[in-house]
């Protein structure tokens, strides 16, 4: 019996939050004949936060271009608060996207813009809605929510790593969204910055109430952000449970992520 | 070797399938709303403004060097008085556009490429695809109007520059005053001379933008296929002005123009 077939009805989340907020079934990926997904199945519900643990390779980051939209899968369904991600046309899939922030493993932060005009950027296809002042305000306050609301001004090669995460998460924040996928948060920090941006994604969800989804392997972050953790391994889901749960598993798989 | 050759053709001719596929998505967004007017504004200003020195600077020397070494074949057959005429057709035609094109494909196709390139193996543009703009309005039909309409202005000044460089060679050795010189020049310089000139301008603006955009756009292979965008936008950009040249001769031939 598979990890998956022992907890796959696990109680991380409460009973009374249990709307799926996002639904994957079936989903297949492939790169040529390297295929990636392969019948992977999910839910991410409401209020919680997800981490998908898996090795490098094993199609973590795949996973999350595909919920938000930048690839598109062969087979499967992908639904955001319903809505069938593949299927919706390009203005849907923008508005839906306003609802969904990402934070890239690499920042992604635009080099050639300052702090301020980084975090503008979001914005700027909605400024019908922003008078010029509103828009400082949000800026300001994705920035001190961040703890860097001193680098407004400054250019993004002037930030260390961890600044420049935590700039990328200001950014992700200013639209406010109900979901936030994270790809390797604390990929490339040291043990103490890694740790810092996992509590600052604690705090942001409880600030915002928003659901996440975490791919990472590192344990540490896992462990401090985490209602529930998904094992991706070939392709498939292979085993869900909370971190405890998992912790205690026998499977030699499971085990050699928690050694 | 047949086998390599036959390859190289067939890579040949699926890059230009792909250049293609990404001109037609261009049109495909360049009419439709949201426009980037701040973002075309801002690109005008970098590819333009900032090109001008090094296109005034060449064409100075272009129209300076073309006098000074004409001069002494045109002094054999005592038609001198020739040279500022003779100048500024070949300086209107063909040198001026053509020189300036090759140094905006240099300046400004490898910095395009270089620049896409490096935004999309740092995922910005993905970045910008997920905070819910289009980033190939933002990015390429930006840009690419940019070097469409600036690189015209550039040709025209570049070609004023290059007469004033012209002018100067004259009075190296001699004595004329812009007042004839300029007489010389308007009387030879016909409508034929100036607008399948100006035209042609057009679309090697149009070509450095889409090759340096689609090089840059299309980048992968991390840090290595940056410089690969840089470097093939150069030699794409460059080789298809001098085919865009050869086709507006003979378009302008057909036309009567010539």
């Amino acid at each position: 019996m598979t990890v998956q077939e022992n907890n796959i009805h696990n109680s991380a989340t409460p009973v009374s939050n249990r709307e799926p907020v996002i639904e994957i079934e079936h989903l297949y990926k492939s790169f040529g004949d390297n295929q990636v997904l392969k019948d992977f199945d999910m839910k991410l519900y409401r209020g919680e936060n997800l981490a998908i643990l898996g090795k490098s390779g094993s199609g973590k980051s795949v996973l999350i271009k595909c919920i938000i939209g930048l690839l598109k899968p062969e087979q499967g369904s992908i639904k955001v608060f319903g809505e069938s991600i593949p299927d919706l046309k390009r203005d849907a899939l923008d508005k839906m996207r306003v609802r969904i922030g990402f934070l890239f493993q690499s920042n992604a932060l635009y080099d050639s813009m300052s702090v301020r005009e980084n975090l503008e950027f979001p914005l700027r296809v909605r400024l019908e809605k922003y008078t010029k002042s509103s828009v400082n305000e949000l800026v300001m306050e994705a920035l001190t929510n961040v703890g860097l609301a001193h680098t407004v001004d400054m250019m993004p090669a002037e930030l260390s790593g961890g600044m420049r995460k935590r700039i990328g998460l200001a950014r992700t924040l200013i639209l406010k969204p109900e979901i936030i996928l994270y790809d390797e948060p604390t990929t490339g920090l040291d043990p103490i910055t890694g740790k810092d941006i996992s509590n600052l994604i604690v705090e942001v969800q409880k600030k915002y109430r928003t659901s996440s989804m975490l791919i990472s392997h590192d344990m540490s972050n896992i462990r401090i952000t985490s209602n529930r953790i998904i094992l991706l391994w070939e392709g498939k889901r292979y085993a869900d449970g909370t971190y405890d749960e998992l912790n205690k598993s026998g499977d030699p798989k499971v085990k050699q992520f928690f050694e | 070797m047949a086998n390599s050759t036959l390859n190289g053709f067939k890579s040949f001719l699926i890059e230009m399938g792909e250049i293609s596929r990404f001109t037609g998505r261009f049109f495909a967004e360049v009419f439709k709303p949201r426009y980037e007017i701040r973002e075309f504004f801002k690109q005008c200003f970098l590819i333009g403004y900032k090109s001008l020195p090094l296109t005034g600077v060449t064409a100075f020397i272009m129209g300076l060097v073309l006098t000074m070494q004409s001069r002494p074949t045109l002094a054999e057959f005592g038609a001198e008085s020739w040279l500022p005429a003779m100048v500024a057709v070949s300086l209107v035609r063909e040198i001026g556009p053509v020189i300036t094109a090759l140094i905006c494909a240099g300046k400004i196709g490898s910095s395009i490429g270089a620049e896409l390139g490096s935004m999309k193996v740092t995922e910005q543009i993905d970045a910008m695809e997920v905070s819910g703009t289009n980033p190939f309005k933002f990015l390429v039909v930006t840009r690419v109007l940019a070097t469409t309409f600036t690189i015209p202005i550039l040709v025209i000044i570049s070609d004023g520059i290059a007469m004033y460089g012209s002018y100067l060679g004259i009075n190296m050795k001699g004595v004329t005053s812009p007042h004839i010189f300029l007489a010389h020049v308007f009387n030879k310089l016909s409508y034929g001379d100036l607008l399948p000139a100006f035209i042609k301008t057009f679309f090697f603006g149009f070509a450095i933008g889409i090759v340096g955009c689609y090089k840059g756009y299309n980048s992968n292979k991390g840090t290595e296929g940056v410089g690969e965008s840089a470097n093939s936008s150069v030699v794409v950009a460059s080789l298809l002005v001098f085919i865009l040249d050869l086709m507006a001769v003979q378009v302008a031939d057909l036309l009567g123009l010539t």
